[in-house]
């Protein structure tokens, strides 16, 4: 028999659209793979103690900036408030008292970030509690991103060597606590 | 005890009413009250919601409250997650529409508000975000699972017809001109005779 003459060959199958399928599964597995990024982005805890601190640039209320790296071989403490948040006001005199302690040693800095605040409530804020470290709002949350902040006051205090060395996610209740904290960080 | 199923005859037909009246302006009386208290209430409610509301009052500076809610509806504070600034009632969010009625008043436009906060707070503020980067995805994705759905049921339903045709053919009587396999196979089977 002539293999010509076979079903087959007279009547051969539509050709399937072999590069739709192959887009599709591509595209799924690109989705995929982003959703995983994400959730994994989402799962990810604080910046752990010992790493190094994620850099940043604020911007001051009074319109100055300061980076984080440019303080490379102090003692930083940054720390996250809101204006609306009470627990907040519950620390702010007492960090106001620290800065003020270790101001004149030169080598320990401290920052303020408002967050997902208003510029009037804030410059209230700190008005009301005669702050006078650096303050700044965090613009776009860029800066409690890269923290993966959990919500406010939370305060970060970053060794000589830029490494995180501590951290706390709740008020500070004493002077005390804080130079608990930072006095540790000053030692030769 | 024997009971009287009889009704009661009436002898004094005046003194049957009087006392009768009297007895059911007494039953009356107490649900009457309570009919009033409520005509009472609803015409209060009447009143009440039709005075205008502090909430419609315009404020010192001219700017309504619908005025900031307009806009404050299409914005989400990232401290209270999943509730429209509008309705949240956090003190952060009060803070927020204070400063949407204060640009308003100050002539800003409900664009210029938006990008102010999107540059104070982020992007996630909007409660629509804008089809850039990854989140174009969110615009893309739906319609084109939808459409490949459609795409993916159609080819299901018809390859659950083909089956049924195959099994069972219904010769087409008025098909007058014979295929080419057909014509061929005859050919072939003509050979072989």
């Amino acid at each position: 028999m002539n293999q010509e003459t076979s079903p087959a060959a007279l009547n051969p199958p539509a050709s399937r659209p072999a590069w739709g399928r192959l887009a599709a599964w591509i595209g799924l597995f690109i989705l995929l793979i982003i959703v995983a990024v994400a959730l994994l982005q989402s799962q990810q805890g604080p910046v752990a103690i010992g790493k190094p601190a994620p850099d940043f640039t604020l911007k001051m209320f009074d319109d100055q900036t300061i980076q984080l790296a440019s303080l490379k071989g102090k003692v930083v403490l940054v720390n996250f408030w809101a204006s609306w948040c009470k627990p907040c006001e519950q620390e702010a005199a007492d960090l106001e008292t620290a800065w003020r302690y270790y101001q004149p040693r030169g080598d320990v800095a401290f920052i303020g970030i408002a967050w997902t605040d208003t510029e009037p409530a804030s410059l209230a804020y700190i008005d009301k509690f005669d702050i006078t470290y650096p303050n700044g709002p965090d613009l776009g949350t860029r800066i409690s991103q890269v923290y993966r902040t959990t919500g406010v006051p939370e305060t970060y205090i970053i060794d000589r060597g830029g490494n995180l060395a501590y951290k706390k996610f709740s008020p500070f209740l004493s002077l005390a606590e804080i130079k608990a904290a930072i006095d540790p960080l000053l030692e030769p | 005890m024997a009971i009287d199923h009889h009704p009661p005859t009436i002898n004094d037909p005046k003194r049957f009413f009087k006392d009768n009246v009297k007895q059911a302006v007494q039953i009356i009386k107490p649900s009457t009250g309570l009919l009033i208290a409520w005509i009472g209430l609803f015409v209060f409610i009447l009143l009440w919601g039709s005075t205008p509301g502090k909430a419609q009052q315009p404020t010192p500076g001219g700017i309504t409250d619908d005025q900031v809610n307009a806009i404050a509806r299409q914005m989400y504070c990232p401290v209270c997650e999943n509730t429209p600034l509008d309705v949240c009632p956090t003190q952060a969010c009060a803070q927020w529409r204070e400063l949407i009625r204060e640009k308003l008043a100050a002539g800003w436009s409900e664009d210029q508000i938006k990008t102010y906060f999107v540059e104070q707070y982020g992007e996630r503020v909007l409660a629509t975000p804008p089809a850039r980067g990854l989140n174009s995805l969110v615009y893309l994705v739906p319609p084109v699972a939808i459409l490949a759905g459609v795409y993916v049921l159609y080819r299901a339903l018809r390859s659950g017809k083909r089956p049924a045709q195959t099994a069972a053919p219904t010769p087409d009587k008025t098909e007058t001109v014979p295929d080419e396999y057909m014509m061929r196979m005859e050919e072939e089977l003509r050979k072989r005779n």
